[in-house]
């Protein structure tokens, strides 16, 4: 049965969308991710793709699908706050890796988004324990400017790329020094550098001087300097994140986020006063570098406490295959609460660490990450609570439309359920 | 030291020279004369490892799972002078002058014991001056000793305390190397020398690799190996050696010593533990064979990600399988992980062990045991939470021959025990209180309590929780 279904589903995936339903989910707790508390009993109402209600008291509309949520968790989607999902399948087999075009001779105008293949495995195994929304950023190379992510559905269809170019990454820190000639003041100097060449490039071609950007390169950065497009900073220690506060007052417009931030609870209360959001790692506790000396898992806690706006995300943490870990580690910082001297979050604030406010720091939390009226509807079915490990996801709607839950790994479980050869070979098993 | 003890049975019929019971004498009686007898220490190294002072301490009122599979519930466990002296259910009598802890609501587990780390010699900060896992200068290096790079500074260290209840683990070399070199197993209390940190008369291991590794990392130096094939072929060649080695060890003739094949006859003599990183289920059938053709045995697959695929003849040979809960697609032969492989594993009888091999998951492997668990559940495995926190003890206890020592809470062994704020397979527990040998090492509720090492001191979050 589970391999018929599974069949069907695969068929499903590579077909195009089915419609989106008017569906109504009954019964369950209802978590909206906006920080609130869970409703007992609520109904999620979905039509045409998109949220109309979520809540206690919601009427169902008539000829809608109805879905007994009964005994479980009705959440939105896992909003990866920052992976690399779809552009590796096997991270070490280069030709299915396209992490990094730093060797390409561009820096800032790389753009995923054609490189996001939803086909590929992590896409299926990634969806099917809830996550349905992804920050999917470039690795950088050559320059401390890594090229524009986007934000990617992990729906089972042909079109992963819910919004291209929706930001620029870079790298700050070790690595963007390593990129940048070896120092931190190179890091700056090419940061300044790279800006002013880009407002060459908008004067005119005549003045542009192209030491380090390509032209296609200071178009990317233009729009980074005129706060279009979110610029994401990799950056783990204090004095680096106070050093980039100081680019920030100098280059007001630009809309900074850190990411990373093991020592955002050393400079918490800067990081509130300047408005820069983070998309922080969740469980980073040591010193793996010298810029990372006061990592604490009370890191989210603390900077949440001081009024920073924070999502977790996971950079440089099995970011393309493991996004399942999110719900894992918001756990874990539920958990601190229950440890003397540590600082977490609530389960409802922490709920909202991987949906709504990762959303809002992308700026698509107008129409992304929570069960509010007229946002996306990313739905997730658990049949428990969603951060326990016990727990799974049930089933998964994204964008109005009931996802496969299948992927290979379920195949591979299956076959070898159990692992002597019957009648046939393994591989006549399926 | 049990390989000691094995030794000196050995010996004693040849001994002439008065010689130790950590000293081999490998000679005829007939043959070499006194003077040329060679004699050497075979624990150099020794551990100074010492207990540290505790109390004699009772928690009650708490759930118990006693690390070999029995769960009680309202239970009590106790213990005095650094071993466990007490533990059945709440009728259990409690001598008097013992310190009582109350339980309510919390869990006791053996203390957690990770068959895979690199605590210490790929420590953090993880700067190249740190990097002495693996000797990259030769395909076989049984010759080094992973304690020789054991940086006992390490801040992991207390973290896998503090998070992960870990009291004892494996450090063993890097998997460039066919064969990779001798592990050590270490009592998880921070140490100013790696001596004082040695899991006393903890069997030695020796870390083997099969697959991608050591293929890619000589054959990217244009020398053997470079293929699976030539993985196996000098590995073979160099079983032969051993053998040689042995034979002429034992035959009482005078013979150079060489400390890498001095490991290996270990290993055929049935001393020193197979500990063999090994991906893909066809190539732990090679390694089987392989180690039948040269009369070794091997205690455990490490990384074991196939392992669901060949789960019988894991169980028919008595192999155990170190795995990861879901770690998968990082490199080709880790492309077919499953999350179901514990399970599978563990269903099918074979032995299954969780384990890191990374200095945050070890803070966390009572959380892969959990997600393992729920995996199996799914597919209709029931595998009861005791017998999932075997796998994170007893079971790498035994695969590490140091089951009589710890790795579960039966009277007479190590205090090694922690006491955990909620069911430690939920991911809202964490460890209240960890004990080794009966010393109160991490108290949560005790800043005084948190272990501190040398290179955190001084340092930007000195102290904090972590």
């Amino acid at each position: 049965m589970r391999h018929f279904l599974y069949a069907a589903a695969s068929l499903a995936a590579f077909a195009t969308p089915v419609a989106a339903e008017t569906i109504a989910i009954t019964g369950g707790r209802v978590v909206v991710g906006d920080g609130s508390a869970p409703i007992e009993g609520g109904t999620v109402v979905i039509r045409d793709g998109k949220i109309v209600a979520a809540g206690a008291t919601v009427a169902i509309p008539s000829g809608a699908r109805q879905i007994d949520a009964a005994g479980k968790w009705v959440t939105p989607g896992v909003f990866a706050g920052f992976s690399r999902l779809g552009l590796a399948e096997v991270d070490a087999v280069n030709g299915t890796n396209d992490k990094s075009g730093g060797r390409s001779g561009f820096s800032a105008a790389i753009d995923v988004a054609p490189a996001i293949d939803p086909f590929r495995s992590p896409f299926a195994v990634n969806r099917s324990s809830g996550v349905t929304r992804a920050v999917v950023a470039p690795e950088s190379a050559d320059s401390i400017f890594a090229g524009q992510g986007a934000i990617a559905d992990l729906g089972a269809d042909s079109n992963p790329v819910t919004k291209a170019r929706a930001f620029q990454f870079a790298e700050f820190g070790e690595e963007g020094a390593a990129s940048a000639g070896g120092s931190r003041a190179g890091t700056h100097l090419h940061f300044r550098a790279m800006l002013r060449e880009a407002q060459d490039y908008a004067a005119g071609r005549d003045t542009f001087d192209d030491d380090l950007l390509k032209a296609e390169d200071a178009k990317a950065l233009l729009s980074v300097l005129r706060g279009d497009t979110r610029l994401l900073i990799h950056v783990e220690g204090a004095n680096d994140m106070l050093r980039l506060m100081e680019l920030k007052r100098e280059f007001p417009a630009i809309k900074m986020v850190f990411v990373g931030v093991s020592e955002g609870w050393r400079v918490a209360r800067e990081l509130a006063k300047a408005g820069i959001p983070v998309i922080a790692s969740a469980l980073n506790d040591l010193p793996a570098t010298f810029e990372m000396l006061g990592a604490t898992q009370s890191n989210i806690g603390r900077m949440k406490d001081a009024g920073v706006t924070v999502a977790i995300g996971m950079i440089n943490d099995r970011d393309s295959h493991q996004l399942r870990y999110t719900t894992q580690y918001a756990g874990n910082i539920v958990s601190l609460q229950y440890v003397p001297g540590a600082t977490g979050l609530t389960w409802d604030e922490a709920f909202a660490a991987i949906s709504s406010v990762p959303a809002e720091i992308m700026g698509v939390g107008d129409r992304l990450g929570s069960l509010k009226a007229g946002k996306a509807a990313d739905v997730v079915l658990w049949d428990g609570d969603p951060l326990e490990l016990s727990s799974a996801a049930t089933m998964v709607i994204i964008d109005g439309v009931e996802q496969p839950l299948g992927n290979r790994q379920n195949r591979l479980r299956d076959r070898y359920a159990r692992p002597t050869e019957g009648d046939l070979p393994k591989a006549y098993d399926r | 030291m049990k390989s000691n003890l094995r030794w000196s049975i050995l010996a004693a019929p040849l001994a002439l020279a008065a010689c130790t019971n950590t000293s081999e004498a490998p000679q005829s009686a007939s043959a070499v004369p006194v003077e040329k007898l060679r004699t050497f220490d075979k624990n150099p190294y020794p551990s100074t490892y010492k207990a540290y002072p505790g109390v004699a301490t009772a928690i009650r009122n708490v759930t118990i799972f006693d690390g070999e599979g029995g769960r009680i519930e309202n239970g009590v466990v106790f213990f005095a002078n650094g071993k466990v002296s007490g533990i059945g259910g709440a009728d259990v009598a409690i001598p008097e002058g013992t310190k009582i802890i109350d339980g309510t609501g919390k869990f006791v587990t053996p203390g957690i014991i990770d068959i895979h780390s690199h605590l210490g010699d790929y420590p953090t900060p993880s700067v190249e001056a740190h990097s002495d896992g693996n000797e990259a200068t030769s395909p076989t290096t049984p010759e080094v000793w992973a304690e020789h790079s054991v940086w006992p500074q390490d801040p992991g260290f207390s973290r896998a305390l503090a998070n992960g209840g870990v009291t004892a683990l494996q450090v063993l070399p890097g998997s460039a190397n066919l064969m990779g070199g001798r592990s050590v197993v270490l009592k998880n209390v921070y140490a100013r020398t790696v001596q004082g940190m040695k899991f006393p008369d903890a069997p030695y291991g020796m870390k083997m690799a099969c697959g991608e590794n050591p293929k890619r990392v000589y054959g990217s130096k244009g020398r053997m190996p470079s293929t699976r094939m030539g993985n196996i072929a000098v590995n073979r060649q160099t079983w032969i050696k051993a053998q040689e080695y042995k034979k002429r060890r034992d035959s009482g003739k005078e013979y150079t010593r060489d400390i890498g094949m001095e490991t290996l006859a270990g290993v055929l003599d049935g001393d020193i533990s197979i500990q063999n990183h090994c991906y893909r289920a066809d190539e732990m059938a090679i390694v089987l064979d392989m180690a039948k053709e040269f009369g070794y045995k091997v205690s455990t697959f490490h990384h074991a990600v196939e392992s669901y695929k060949i789960a019988d003849l894991l169980r028919d040979n008595g192999v155990c399988s170190a795995v990861w809960a879901d770690w998968w697609g990082f490199k080709m032969e880790a492309y077919d992980a499953i999350p179901e492989n514990a399970a599978i594993l563990h269903n099918t009888g074979a032995c299954v062990i969780i384990h890191s091999d990374d200095e945050n998951q070890i803070q966390r492997l009572n959380q892969e045991a959990a997600k393992a668990q729920a995996d199996g559940r799914r597919m209709g495995f029931n595998i009861s939470d005791a017998e999932v926190i075997k796998w994170l003890t007893y079971n790498p206890a035994k695969a590490l021959g140091i089951s009589d020592k710890t790795g579960s809470l039966k009277a007479g062994k190590m205090a090694d025990v922690v006491l955990w704020n909620g069911n430690p397979l939920s991911v809202y527990s964490r460890p209240d209180k960890v004990w080794v040998d009966g010393a109160l090492m991490f108290d949560a509720s005790n800043t005084k309590l948190r272990p501190v090492s040398d290179f955190e001191l001084g340092q930007p979050g000195e102290g904090d929780v972590k």
